[in-house]
């Protein structure tokens, strides 16, 4: 099959060969897009509820629209632009950080995609189709259980397709990281990127069936009249709340977990010096990891679980504040006497510090759950998690990308145009959310449509918005920077910021094999080892030979395609049986298309040892 | 590895299903997998403990539940259980006859349990009028039950596949894994039930 070195020319060609590819570093490219353009769109309904709080007593927006946009932006943030950008920067690092020449389960990871893809579609379809869903992100019931229309439906189904994209991601990267290490890259040489998204694999595999189950207990109420959520019956809305935050608090250290690695890694690069205490950030990832699933109950301390509960939640809450100290100070450490380059991606690094801690600090001060009555829904709230969400999780996507465009792309994004994206956002954000503690210590609840005048909030909310216009400005010129630096930008070297680790001892962007050999890791920081022995690149641990890879398939792709059909049909079978036709062509796509999957032999194709020598080799091409 | 050593090794290893790099991935990724499938059922548990007094109008579970049948169930998936470990001991010995003679009883004895649990559901809709939207125990009751039937069913056709499409080549470092991992499924699923035995029906009785 030597075909698959060859190029394929024209558009169809291309797009046959995304619908088609199992390589993670054009899924990753896949993720990149999909997950940027509904960063936009929940960007924009950030934008069109901050116009309407813009003033007392608007109505640029209707209430129920109101519902529907806070709803909408909650729910396409988390889970459909964080999510895909950590299987973004995933995919498009890990294998390369470790030595792999693919993951583990190359099908699988472009099912992963494809679903997330099918599910998000699902999720905003709803905008066209009789409206979105409107009980919040959180959906609590009895709200989301009994709300009309079929908006919540669409968030059921939606979410239940993409969560199941997630979870088989998860699973992928666990293994990838077990069992295809290079030779010498123990479990305690791995980069904190790669580290992190060990942590937070696991996180998905454990944390997104309680979604899958709370889902389906929704999904049954809605569409097929149990009475899990239905309190004549016997049913128990607590249930839910139990069930979304046993995943949602996990997923909030699913997002921030790998962005914490990629900091890592760009404070040491850019500090030109080895992490600071690196068992340490081990340590504290893992028991961030560890924590994470002990204090759901603090998204509920006004629920009425008792005194002991809410204490007990308090106290494992404000423990996590101790391995995130022990991060932000071991980056200080990084930084403290290292050669420090001051690039766009160094600066959203050490922007996130402060910003960061002041949301952590706010965190510790929600984690008191007798203060939390006073705090719980209201601005504080949205506040903080802004605080750690954007200043956190945001942040680090900006530095990530600067710090790895070029390795996926080959080009350097560029800096002028970086730093003048960073600034009007930087400011822009803190203008946008700093005041909303205070609006909310002044009493201003969230989620509510507008606001009376004369009662102290009118500044506040005027400020905000003008910070949000900052953002999105912001925003902007880093898509228009991205835009700039591939029609105008040149090509870089594979190492353009003096690497430490092994995805720079690579071409930019890499072979499809990634590593012509693979790599002898002697180290922490292996490149850097190399380069102090004066060798410009790694040590081979193996000599040129044949290299096995997995064939594309179009079956991850029909596989959604089915579940996308399906899910159209379980929403409107509701209104009349006649849909339950779409269940069965839809289900029947799908699980055809897994027999033929568990059928039919693929073994994949082997590069052979002479085609490397010739052509696909590790130079520059 | 070439693709021929893979699909007609010249000799099979003690541990075909890890003997190549995708067959650890799988074995590997799997356990994971079952991991995510133990908070999916802990959920569903959860969720069954929360509710399995809220009958409404429905009998209690000790009025409804009889033991009889339940054992009787219990016993030929734990057969089925013990069947599935003789298929896999002959894989191991590269006898695919064997192996495949004990996965059919493996497959025999789980029509039998699903066949009962196809029963026990229609007698409770039928003399109890306890069905999915009666209450919310019976919500809760169909849907943990009910997944692990779907899971039950799921395996069935899952090992049913695996069988007809290897009849005629027989043992290879292809398909051994994929054996494998279809008999840790049916472990899983032989656990879970362990589960509901005690949680819904023994407790049920009992508690």
């Amino acid at each position: 099959m030597s075909t698959a070195l060859a190029q394929k020319r024209g558009l169809g060609a291309a797009i046959w060969d995304y619908l088609t590819t199992v390589d993670h570093k054009k899924i990753a490219q896949l993720y990149l897009v999909s997950g940027g353009i509904f960063f936009l769109i929940g960007g924009l309904e950030a934008m069109l509820i901050r116009i309407q709080l813009m003033q007392p007593n608007s109505d640029f927006i209707s209430a129920g629209l109101y519902n529907e946009m806070i709803t909408m932006h909650g729910t396409t943030m988390i889970f459909l632009a964080a999510m895909p950008l950590i299987f973004a920067l995933m995919n498009a690092v890990v294998p390369l950080q470790i030595g792999a020449r693919d993951v583990a389960f190359p099908f699988l990871n472009s099912l992963g995609f494809w679903l997330f893809l099918a599910g998000g579609l699902i999720l905003n379809c709803s905008w066209f189709l009789g409206g979105a869903p409107d009980a919040g992100w959180t959906a609590y019931a009895p709200l989301s259980a009994t709300s009309p229309g079929h908006g919540v439906d669409y968030y059921v189904i939606g979410l239940q397709i993409s969560g199941a994209g997630t979870l088989i991601g998860g699973i992928n990267f666990l293994v990838t990281i077990v069992n295809m290490r290079a030779p010498g890259m123990s479990y305690m040489r791995m980069p904190l990127f790669t580290w992190a998204s060990f942590v937070t694999s696991n996180l998905i595999l454990f944390a997104f069936p309680a979604l899958t189950v709370g889902l389906f207990l929704l999904m049954f109420d809605r569409m097929f009249g149990s009475a899990f959520f239905d309190v004549g019956l016997g049913g128990n809305a607590i249930i839910w709340e139990h069930l979304f935050w046993i995943f949602g608090h996990p997923e909030v250290y699913i997002l921030i977990l790998p962005v914490f690695g990629a900091f890592s890694d760009i404070f040491s690069t850019f500090s030109t010096k080895r992490l600071f205490g690196y068992s340490a950030m081990v340590f504290a990832t893992v028991l961030i990891g560890f924590l994470g699933f002990m204090v759901w109950a603090h998204h509920m301390f006004t629920t009425g679980l008792g005194p002991v509960a809410n204490s007990i939640f308090a106290v494992s809450t404000m423990a996590i504040a101790v391995p995130t100290g022990i991060k932000i100070f071991n980056w200080l450490f990084t930084m403290w006497g290292g050669k420090i380059r001051m690039t766009s991606a160094m600066l959203w690094s050490i922007a996130f510090i402060p910003t960061f801690t002041i949301g952590g600090m706010t965190g510790v001060m929600l984690a008191a759950a007798a203060a939390d009555y006073q705090y719980h829904d209201t601005y504080f709230v949205v506040a903080h998690f802004h605080y750690v969400i954007v200043g956190g999780v945001v942040f680090g996507f900006f530095a990530a990308l600067h710090y790895w465009w070029p390795k996926m792309f080959g080009k350097v994004l560029n800096e002028k145009l970086g730093k003048l994206a960073f600034w009007p956002f930087f400011i822009g954000f803190h203008l946008t959310f700093f005041i909303q503690h205070f609006l909310g210590l002044m009493g201003m609840p969230r989620r509510y449509w507008t606001y009376q005048e004369g009662q102290g909030l009118d500044l506040g909310n005027l400020i905000s918005t003008v910070g949000a216009f900052l953002m999105a400005i912001g925003t902007l010129i880093f898509v228009y920077n991205v835009i700039y630096t591939a029609m105008k930008e040149k090509k870089v070297s594979g190492d353009p910021w003096d690497g430490r680790t092994l995805e720079w001892s690579i071409p930019s962007p890499p072979p499809f094999y990634n590593f012509k050999q693979t790599p002898l890791v002697r180290g922490l920081d292996p490149l850097w080892i190399e380069k102090q022995d004066g060798k410009t690149g790694m040590t081979p641990a193996e000599p040129l030979g044949d290299i096995h890879m997995p064939n594309g398939s179009f079956l991850p792709f029909l596989m959604s395609l089915g579940l996308f059909i399906a899910g159209f049909g379980f929403i409107y079978q509701v209104d009349h049986k006649g849909w339950l036709a779409l269940v069965f062509i839809g289900m029947g796509i799908t699980l055809g298309s897994m027999l033929t999957r568990s059928l039919k032999d693929d073994l994949g194709y082997h590069v052979h040892k002479e085609e490397l020598e010739e052509g696909g080799g590790n130079h520059e091409s | 590895m070439s693709h021929d050593d893979v699909l007609n090794p010249k000799e099979m290893p003690h541990e075909p299903e890890k003997a190549t790099h995708e067959g650890q991935n799988k074995f590997l990724g799997f356990w994971f997998f079952l991991g995510g499938e133990t908070v999916l059922f802990a959920s569903l548990f959860g969720t069954y403990l929360a509710l399995n007094e809220s009958n409404a109008q429905d009998p209690t579970r000790s009025e409804m539940f009889g033991l009889e049948l339940v054992f009787i169930m219990t016993m030929l998936l734990l057969t089925s259980s013990l069947t599935s470990v003789y298929a896999m001991y002959h894989m191991k010995n590269n006898d695919f006859k064997k192996m495949q003679t004990w996965l059919a009883i493996t497959v025999f004895l789980g029509l039998g349990f699903l066949g009962f649990e196809i029963y026990e559901f229609t007698h409770y809709i039928h003399e109890y009028e306890f069905t999915f939207q009666s209450s919310a125990m019976g919500s809760a009751f169909y849907t943990l039950v009910g997944f692990h039937g779907g899971h039950v069913l799921f395996g069935l056709l899952w090992i049913t596949s695996l069988m007809l499409r290897n009849a005629k080549r027989g043992l290879n470092l292809y398909n051994a894994p994929k054996f494998y991992v279809a008999s840790l499924y049916w472990h899983f699923i032989d656990v879970v039930w362990v589960f509901i035995f005690t949680v819904v029906y023994l407790m049920g009785k009992v508690g």
